[in-house]
């Protein structure tokens, strides 16, 4: 170990290393050692041995820093974090990473797509998010955010035949690339401000001025727009619906979870905490990213309201709740913040659920995503309808399900900041978001069946589909030990 | 066996449930049977809780404690007083007699149909047991799944659209609601320091009158819209002319209690000062007798019998919120009662519709007539449960009523006059309903060879039969039941009543005027 990389840089390194070797070790497997197309499945042990040694680095760094009693370890001349913000994040990473994977498998062969490079694309996706909420400098974070990013354009276009996912993928692509060049403009500024790209000096100098100074302004501008591009918030959500449309189901699943989570993790960086650059803008921001939030969750919920594509329908859902999650970051206090981990620790769980059920009915022949394709569920498949209740329930946000607990949390800290309006029209919402979620329950309760052919579905998808259900009722009836955890990632 | 009683009584259904959900579909007979003995399991469970309680103690019994999400200061937290004893009984009794009449209207989708039963039965029962704000409202919302696939699955023709305009009207008022007690949540810890969501120590706050009537509002659209009272009261008669039978019975009977209930278990007692407040008194009264009138109007005028019976309950309804905002104890105890009546004789009034159109499939008043002839035993109960309903004396719903005027004049005598309308259009709707459906000549051929009831259904209603002549002849106990909670609200609410106003709370007359200024409506 040298000076430029000493043991704790190793330490806080460790999962993304995991990471990045697994992936290369996928790519040279599938080729070396499994030609076969038929045993490509075996490459999802390598991939969750992976994530088991980059679970393991995540899990001896929250108990060293808990041994040390310490906030955080500093990496890289503080170009890296391992704080319980960038553990806690890490996980919903690992855990999305790892059910998407699982699901994955049988669904890939029926697409006639199965090949080894997308597990490896999945774990360098999650590589970028590690950096992303990992990461206190710019060039990290941008880095991260890109090596993120590139690996969902690749995996959006994986139907490489098929004209809606290649659709889809041009649009992401050429879309992201732009946002992301508003947010190095961003960054730019932001180091022309201060001299430097490391966060906490960022916010300093930011905050020595004030909040309307021009540059700041343009600084807050410009990098809001790459954020809420990531976060497909309004009126930057345009690409969502038909990224997630044309995607493969189980990516579509991955970018509105996992992509999601990074994103806000990122945008909490920026914007919340002593080191966050944007922190001292606050009451430039509030009100405008309050109006966003409003915005994010009207054009969500409405346009929801009217689709008949139950992947477009989730589309629309999603945005919504990312609305949500930014009536958290408005509130500002601890409650919103933890309020913002408990809704993505449980949005992780209902919205993969909720995805799964969809890549069940993905068979040969039958592509299976309209509100016709679901009809009858209940009488044909009642496990798979119940669970799928239970996620849309949760989505909705009704006890005793998780999504409740999310909801409970940022209304919770709506009212303890006196955001009076905000907290109502984020209620009356809930009933707006019932009657979309409840097009699908009826559709699968009350019709008659129409298709009989039974549901696609393997042992992968058994298992994931049944941790996420009993997860997402568990967190619902006894909410306690996930508080807990959720609490340990408060930034300071 | 005393300490964990409520837990059992609560969790029976469920237990019932997770056995049936074991039990394939094919095994239609074996489902209903095991579905019934369930219900009635609940039932004979609910037993011991009438007669272990102790009226002369006020406040909480049978009460379990237990941590549930320290966290949020949530906790498993459930007892009983005189008010929710009669609200469990009335579940636990109409859950059963709900569930058996079922036994040969339903057809399809069994396993589901009672699991939903079942599902229903604990929610209910939970939100009557609840002192905790957060179990409550996990409870409150529980209610809404159930109910919702009860009405989407075995309704009528519109079912799809009166089951999710139910959904989202109860919903929106419950969200809303949620903020309300947040606030209240809220309030408290910069208070005190700690978060809970214990009913008995939320009361211990002390909030500006303003923040109060805000809260109040929220509560009142929970609770309002659940009642119904006017104007949310859109939604009952759609979910109920399209819900089946039984549905129809336990939402008349115990769904829409849960409103009133809530006003009395929660806004009242938490919020002392908005609901003495005079602007808030008046609206509610009013909105109360605009609820009694003119759901006694529009009853007259409807031409589906089972559209008649649920515009009723707007009606009686309105008798039940009136009597709470009179904020005396006459008014009520009487409230607690009506509600109980109504449960009893609106939850036979939607039994005999179900009894005819299981046989018809038919609700149109003109489609019957004369029906008297061919089913004398039918004639019969229908005669009672419509004088119960009615408020004829020596049958329930006339103690009730009786004593919601009694608390009304104490009140105002402006709302007693047009309270006692609604009694009198009340009286002609049912007689003339009766009229039409059972006397003179048959009309209509169809009619001529109706079976009448068989055992079975005889045995639903004779419960019913019977707990509306025992409230009817002799209802000293349940008043002796409601004297403490009723005291305490009452104490809660208007400080001093009981020293400065006695004779007002035993003997209305002239001598009432002047006091309760709060709330004098005149």
């Amino acid at each position: 170990m040298s000076h430029y990389y000493t043991a704790t840089d190793h330490f806080v390194l460790v999962p993304a290393i995991m990471l990045a070797l697994f992936g290369c070790a996928i790519l040279l497997f599938d080729f070396l050692v499994f030609p076969d197309p038929r045993q490509r499945k075996y490459l999802l042990f390598f991939l969750i041995l992976g994530e088991g040694f980059a679970g393991y680095g995540l899990w001896s760094q929250h108990a060293h820093l808990v041994a040390d009693g310490m906030n955080a370890y500093v990496a890289f001349n503080g170009s890296l974090t391992a704080d319980g913000f960038s553990i806690f994040f890490n996980w919903i990473f690992l855990v999305a990473t790892v059910i998407v994977a699982m699901v994955s498998y049988k669904y890939l062969e029926i697409e006639g797509e199965h090949h080894g490079e997308y597990y490896s694309l999945l774990m360098f996706a999650q590589c970028g998010m590690f950096f992303l909420s990992a990461g206190t400098d710019l060039i990290t974070l941008f880095i991260g955010l890109e090596l993120m990013a590139l690996c969902f354009y690749v995996m959006v276009g994986f139907l490489r035949t098929e004209k809606r996912s290649n659709e889809a993928a041009m649009k992401y692509l050429l879309l992201g690339a732009f946002s992301s060049g508003f947010l190095v403009y961003g960054f730019s500024i932001m180091y022309g401000i201060s001299g430097s790209t490391k966060l906490d000096l960022i916010a300093a100098s930011i905050a020595v001025r004030s909040p309307f100074d021009p540059l700041v302004l343009l600084a807050l501008a410009t990098t809001s727009v790459g954020l809420l591009f990531k976060i497909s918030a309004v009126p930057f959500h345009m690409w969502a619906p038909d990224a997630y449309e044309g995607a493969p189901t189980t990516v579509t699943a991955y970018l509105s979870v996992a992509s999601k989570a990074a994103s806000i993790a990122f945008l909490l960086r920026m914007f919340y905490g002593d080191l966050a650059p944007l922190a001292s803008a606050r009451p430039v921001w509030e009100p405008i990213l309050s109006f966003v939030a409003v915005a994010t969750m009207t054009v969500g919920n409405l346009a929801a309201i009217n689709q008949s594509n139950i992947k477009r329908l989730l589309a629309y859902s999603s945005i919504s709740h990312a609305g949500y999650m930014m009536l958290g970051l408005i509130a500002g206090n601890a409650t919103g913040i933890k309020g913002i981990a408990v809704y993505i620790m449980v949005y992780t769980f209902m919205n993969l659920g909720a995805f799964m059920v969809l890549v069940a009915l993905r068979r040969k022949g039958i592509i299976g995503e309209d509100l016709d394709d679901i009809a009858g569920l209940m009488q044909k498949s009642p496990g798979y309808a119940l669970l799928m209740l239970i996620f849309l329930l949760s989505l909705a946000g009704i006890p005793p399900t998780a999504g409740f607990l999310g909801k409970y949390y940022i209304f919770l800290s709506l009212i303890e900041t006196h955001h009076y309006t905000l907290a109502v029209i984020a209620t009356l919402y809930v009933a707006v978001a019932i009657y979309y979620y409840f097009r699908i329950v009826r559709s699968m309760f009350v019709r008659d069946l129409t298709e009989k052919a039974p549901l696609s579905t393997s042992f992968g998808l058994r298992v994931a589909l049944g941790v996420s259900g009993i997860l997402t009722l568990a967190i619902g009836i006894y909410p306690e030990p996930f508080l807990k955890l959720a609490g340990t990632s408060l930034l300071h | 066996m005393n300490d964990h009683l409520l837990s059992l009584v609560l969790f029976t259904p469920l237990a019932g449930l997770l056995v049936l959900l074991f039990i394939p579909s094919r095994q239609k007979e074996l489902i209903k049977i095991w579905a019934n003995l369930a219900s009635f399991a609940g039932f004979l469970i609910s037993l011991p809780l009438v007669s272990r309680f102790d009226k002369g103690v006020s406040g909480f019994q049978f009460v379990e404690r237990a941590n549930w999400i320290p966290t949020l200061g949530a906790q498993y937290l459930i007892g009983i007083d005189g008010i929710s004893l009669l609200l469990i009984m009335l579940t636990t009794v109409i859950g059963f007699i709900a569930i058996l009449s079922s036994w040969n209207a339903v057809h399809d989708r069994l396993k589901e149909y009672y699991c939903m039963f079942l599902l229903l039965q604990v929610g209910m029962l939970g939100v009557f047991m609840s002192l905790d704000f957060f179990l409550f409202y996990v409870f409150w919302e529980l209610v809404l799944v159930p109910m919702y696939f009860i009405i989407a699955v075995w309704g009528g023709p519109r079912k799809l659209y009166a089951a999710i305009k139910f959904f989202l009207y109860t919903l929106a008022g419950s969200v809303l609601m949620l903020l309300g007690i947040l606030t209240l949540y809220f309030q408290y810890a910069t208070q005190f320091g700690h978060y809970t969501f214990e009913i008995s120590e939320l009361m211990k706050l002390s909030l500006p009158l303003g923040l109060q009537q805000w809260v109040f509002w929220a509560f009142f659209l929970g609770f309002a819209i659940k009642v119904p009272m006017f104007p949310f009261h859109t939604w009952l008669p759609d979910a109920h002319v399209e819900a089946p039978t039984a549905g129809s019975v336990i939402l008349a009977s115990v769904l829409l209690k849960m409103g009133t209930y809530g006003f009395m278990r929660f806004s009242l007692p938490l919020l002392p000062k908005a609901s003495v407040d005079q602007t808030i008194v008046q609206v509610l009264a009013v909105l109360s007798i605009i609820g009694i009138v003119y759901g006694a109007l529009v009853s007259l005028m409807q031409k589906d019998w089972k559209k008649l019976v649920a515009y009723s309950s707007v009606s009686h309804l309105g008798f039940c919120t009136l009597g709470i905002f009179a904020l005396n104890p006459n008014g009520l105890a009487g409230s607690v009662l009506q509600q109980i009546n109504h449960g009893i004789s609106t939850g036979m009034l939607f039994l005999i519709i179900g009894v005819v159109y299981e046989r018809r499939h038919t609700r149109e008043i003109s489609e019957y007539g004369g029906l008297a002839h061919v089913m004398p035993k039918y004639a019969v109960i229908f005669a009672i449960a419509m004088l119960s309903s009615a408020g004829l004396p020596l049958l329930n719903g006339f103690v009730g009523e009786f004593t919601i005027l009694q608390g009304a004049f104490e009140a105002s005598h402006v709302w007693a006059a047009f309270a006692v309308s609604g009694v009198i259009f009340g009286a002609a709707y049912l007689l003339w309903l009766y009229q039409r459906t059972m006397l003179g000549q048959i009309t209509n051929g169809k009619n001529l060879h109706l079976p009448d009831l068989s055992l079975r259904e005889v045995v639903v209603f004779l419960p019913l039969i019977a707990w509306a002549i025992w409230i009817g002849v002799y209802p000293k106990p349940y008043f002796d039941l409601l004297e403490k909670p009723v005291q305490q609200i009452v104490e809660r609410v208007r400080p001093g009543y009981y020293q400065g106003g006695v004779q007002a709370a035993t003997r209305p007359g002239p001598g009432v005027r002047g006091r309760g200024p709060e709330v004098s409506g005149q």
